[in-house]
């Protein structure tokens, strides 16, 4: 035993240290959250219904970006399928209400449920290709799917179909009341986003995903199961765009191929993501407010519209590759959903100073 | 008859295939990016020639496509060059991202200058001449000359890629980019001839495809999944592979049309492709590993 190695251990021992997970801001920005999303909840009891129709609209893209962005920020996934899912979710709502006779507002359940199964066999075919050509595989079972739902005649085919069950219930509760469900499903389906995305990334798994996201040999040697890491994150966006595919089903009343199963949804979720901030969960309601406000003063562009979303997308990929929020980070280090742990040690002049709710006396680690 | 007729005919329009995959493959072996604007710069050529022949219909446009071929080419080397070279070596994400993205560009400004109509080129007699093997069976010259073309590109590319120095950078470049460098080959530059010879390529395909059939803005997506599929049911890298694999999906469409109607013609070319990714991921016949 040498003096040399002894001294640093006799240090570290003495040594109290925490690990923090939030800041006091984050603390307060919860509270403020909380009361945004009781503000949110209510809106339709007392807000016009256009801007009920509205919020719908935004939190689907809200759901979808966050989703989309768990697979490619955390999990590397790069789909360009998503509308596959999203067709699945709205045909199951039509195949459930209208044929088997369930209530709209429960089929939701049923079209997110046959997201996460279709996911399933879909994740072992698509994950046989490795990066961009994933990709196309995402984009061609996403085809297959649109062309087997276009083949079905009594799915009305490529010119879809009404689903008559939420043309009645709109009929019957008016307006007002029917979209208000709609959009309770559709805000419900942002935080169920936000909450699993937010938590899977809080979890073991979670902590394995960022690891790949920042790199994924170093993650594999360590011991991350990629495959089933990937699994989860790819199921997960699965049912959750059947989610919303089965929540702007009910919005507009009427499934059909062409729109439901458009590869302009991917469209849409790659702009949302990139300018917010590829993976960060910021990014993705950063960017669905900006996408949101662009769309309802621009689309009447057309095609001008489609070129400079693509153009900037273009822009800031190359330029700015972590988005708004990425430049918000670097200049802050500011977190609106902390995912670090961060280790703080506590020495003896310090203490005082940075003491907090999570210390603990004998250097536990809170986490 | 009928069948020997799909199958004979899948066997031509496999070669069409083949002509939109070897350049799609070509971009993804020498700088491992995923081109999904490809399928959208398929369609570009065709719109280029438009432009040449003039609606009047000033030559016929088979004339027009080494013009276009040019064009095409130094499109590619620019495009490359001016934009792709950033996202090049820094991950599948962004280059995926760059692409997509340029593809919607590129469909919606065709679809702002030509609008979203269908188009035709119109190469005159040769369009409806055809050899009679007996009443029922007949392979039209233009099918033959589009499969026999993509069979004198496919060898090309295979001599090009193994004779010439250009070829031998490919080569060194996408086995590896860092002591490519170091023995002095400009990477940068390779890759915007890399992008302009997969470009050229696809030129020939787009403007036959053109004169073949009517074509409008849209087509990207479908185009560009044919072309993948092609790469990978005949083996990733392999460039005799990818005209098999093209033939393959081509005689699967056929025959599914055959057999089950026009509407189910791309749904069991895609369902053969996911039994070929299923079964025998790594394709007919394979060259290389990397994915």
């Amino acid at each position: 035993m040498s003096a040399v190695s002894s001294a640093p251990k006799a240090t570290v021992a003495s040594r109290r240290f925490t690990v923090w997970v939030a800041s006091r801001t984050n603390l307060m920005i919860l509270a403020f959250g909380v009361l945004v999303l009781l503000v949110l909840i209510v809106f339709p009891l007392f807000g016009p219904t256009n801007w009920t129709r509205r919020l719908i609209d935004f939190f689907s893209y809200l759901a979808l970006a966050q989703l989309w962005n768990l697979m490619l920020g955390y999990a590397g996934l790069i789909s360009v399928g998503q509308q596959g899912f999203i067709g699945i979710g709205a045909y199951t709502l039509w195949l459930f209400s209208d044929i088997i006779g369930i209530h709209p507002l429960i089929s939701v359940v049923f079209a997110a449920a046959a997201g996460v199964i279709i996911a399933f066999p879909a994740a072992a075919l698509v994950f046989r290709l490795k990066g961009g050509y994933l990709a196309i595989g995402t984009w061609v079972i996403a085809e297959i799917m649109r062309l087997i739902v276009a083949n079905i005649k009594r799915t009305g085919g490529g010119s879809g179909i009404t689903i008559q069950a939420t043309s009645r219930l709109a009929q019957t509760l008016g307006d007002a009341a029917w979209y208000s469900r709609v959009y309770w499903w559709g805000l419900a389906a942002a935080l169920i986003a936000i909450a699993v995305v937010y938590l899977l990334l809080r979890s073991r798994t979670g902590l394995g995903l960022q690891a790949m996201r920042d790199n994924d040999l170093a993650a594999e040697s360590c011991g991350v199961n990629l495959w089933r890491a990937k699994l989860y994150t790819y199921v997960i966006a699965g049912g959750g765009c059947a989610l919303v595919g089965a929540v702007q089903a009910m919005y507009s009343l009427r499934v059909h191929p062409g729109s439901a199963f458009s590869v302009n949804w991917t469209a849409y979720l790659i702009f949302i993501s990139v300018i917010g901030g590829i993976g960060t969960i910021e990014g993705p309601i950063i960017g669905a407010i900006i996408f949101y406000v662009l769309r309802e003063t621009t689309s009447k562009y057309g095609t001008w519209y489609f070129i400079a979303l693509g153009l900037i997308a273009i822009i800031v990929t190359v330029w700015s590759p972590a988005g708004i929020y990425g430049w918000v980070l670097k200049k802050t280090k500011f977190y609106l959903f902390p995912l670090q742990r961060r280790l703080r040690l506590l020495t003896e002049g310090s203490e005082s100073r940075r003491t907090s709710r999570a210390e603990t006396p004998e250097g536990a680690v809170q986490a | 008859m009928d069948w020997i007729n799909a199958i004979i005919q899948g066997i031509l329009l496999g070669g069409l295939y083949a002509l939109f995959a070897v350049g799609l493959s070509l971009v993804f072996g020498t700088m491992r990016l995923t081109n999904l604007a490809h399928g959208d710069l398929t369609v570009l050529p065709a719109y280029i020639a438009l432009i040449l022949v003039g609606s009047a219909n000033r030559f016929n446009p088979l004339y027009s496509i080494p013009i276009v071929m040019v064009i095409m080419f130094i499109v590619g080397y620019l495009l490359q060059r001016g934009l792709l070279n950033f996202v090049v070596g820094r991950g599948d994400i962004q280059g995926v991202i760059v692409t997509f993205a340029l593809s919607i560009i590129i469909m919606n400004g065709l679809q702002e200058g030509f609008t979203a109509n269908s188009q035709g080129l119109d190469a005159g007699k040769i369009e409806n001449l055809s050899i009679t093997i007996s009443d029922r069976l007949a392979i039209g010259w233009l099918p033959l000359i589009i499969f026999l073309m993509a069979v004198v590109v496919v060898a090309a590319l295979q001599l090009f890629m193994g004779k010439t120095k250009m070829g031998r950078a490919f080569r060194a470049v996408s086995d590896d980019q860092e002591a490519a460098r170091l023995m002095g080959v400009n990477t940068r530059h390779i890759w915007g001839v890399a992008m302009g010879v997969a470009l050229l390529i696809v030129s020939i395909g787009g403007v036959m495809m053109g004169i073949r059939t009517t074509f409008n803005p849209m087509l990207g997506s479908d185009r560009l999944i044919f072309a993948f599929e092609s790469v990978i049911i005949g083996g990733m890298g392999s460039s005799w592979g990818t005209l098999l694999g093209g033939v393959v999906l081509g005689v699967a469409q056929l025959l599914g049309a055959r057999a089950f109607g026009p509407a189910w013609q791309l749904l069991v070319g895609h369902v053969v492709f996911v039994l070929v990714l299923a079964l025998r991921p790594q394709g007919f016949l394979p060259k290389t590993v990397t994915a």
